[in-house]
């Protein structure tokens, strides 16, 4: 139980988000009405699925450094269900975008480099299937892991705000401001991060566990 | 688990300390007020609200999330009888 703790403390915020971001009051804008309220769900998703990629990142590159398996595991879970949320996060985006931009898709400079972006790390899995070896799979897909996440920050940080796009946050130069928030939306959305991104980590737990389970049992 | 957290939450922070910098310099950026809380020309789910029945959306849907939660916890527990059998002896 000690060391689940972080389990229920996502579900504990979870719960909060689901409540509150359903329930608490939130600026009337035009043209958003009650879509504001998509910010604890759609915009977290993509905080989370950052987080996720970046541990997966980080397990990577350890992997690398030590040649070590069970950290081509922890990656290949973490960037999975950093993919999951991705696609999550671009099905909910969509949605969102038909009712406060017309369409489901407008080739906005952020859905093009958001959708190239999650072409690399649908790669990333692909490029892990073809090979047998689990060695040379290891390395080359952590090799290939440390690419995507490097292409992966300026297609989603910098290029969108390069060019005139539909999507707040973008345009002008916002720095660490990636919304127009306040402090009542605040009090929902970073709860929210952290409640979906160990949501996200609770499943890569589950299949990584089953993974090692595997593991041993290939070895006897 | 506990030191990634920290820092997860340390990132945030500071993030909303560049929020407070930003928005001393409001340009393309659209600040919300009190006045967009009590702004009743905007369309909202006032109707779903005054009767009340918008709870009985977010029952189903909190109903929901703890289902699946509940399901989660039993394939999580499923996972830990089977790691102890199989991690039995090999410490």
């Amino acid at each position: 139980m000690k060391k689940n703790w972080w389990k229920i403390l996502s579900v504990v915020l979870l719960l909060y988000t689901l409540l509150a971001g359903l329930l608490v009051d939130v600026p009337r804008l035009s043209i958003l009405n009650e879509t504001i309220r998509n910010l604890h769900f759609h915009v977290t998703m993509w905080f989370a699925m950052i987080i996720l990629l970046s541990g997966s990142v980080v397990f990577s590159v350890k992997h690398l450094r030590t040649g070590k398996m069970d950290y081509d595991d922890k990656a290949v879970e973490l960037a999975k269900v950093g993919i999951l949320f991705s696609v999550l996060g671009m099905l909910t985006g969509m949605l969102w975008a038909q009712y406060a931009w017309g369409a489901w898709w407008s080739g906005d400079a952020k859905q093009n480099t958001t959708a190239i972006c999650m072409l690399i790390y649908f790669a990333y899995l692909v490029l892990r299937n073809s090979m047998t070896d689990e060695q040379q799979r290891g390395r080359v897909s952590a090799v290939y892991n440390v690419f995507a996440y490097a292409a992966m920050v300026p297609l989603l940080f910098v290029l969108p705000r390069m060019y005139d796009s539909l999507h707040p946050g973008n345009g002008g130069n916002p720095g660490l401001n990636f919304f127009d928030l306040d402090g009542k939306l605040r009090m929902v959305f970073y709860p929210a991060i952290i409640g979906w991104a160990l949501l996200g980590l609770w499943l890569a737990e589950l299949r990584l566990r089953s993974r090692r389970i595997s593991r041993t049992i290939e070895e006897v | 688990m506990k030191k990634y957290l920290v820092s997860i939450l340390l990132l945030f922070s500071l993030g909303a300390a560049a929020q407070n910098l930003d928005s001393l310099k409001t340009g393309e950026k659209y600040e919300v007020t009190e006045a967009d809380y009590n702004n009743n020309t905007v369309e909202m789910a006032d109707v779903m609200r005054s009767n009340g029945k918008i709870y009985v959306v977010v029952g189903a849907i909190v109903i929901l999330f703890v289902g699946i939660v509940i399901y989660a916890i039993s394939i999580d527990r499923k996972l830990s009888r089977i790691e102890r059998e199989v991690f039995k002896g090999k410490g």
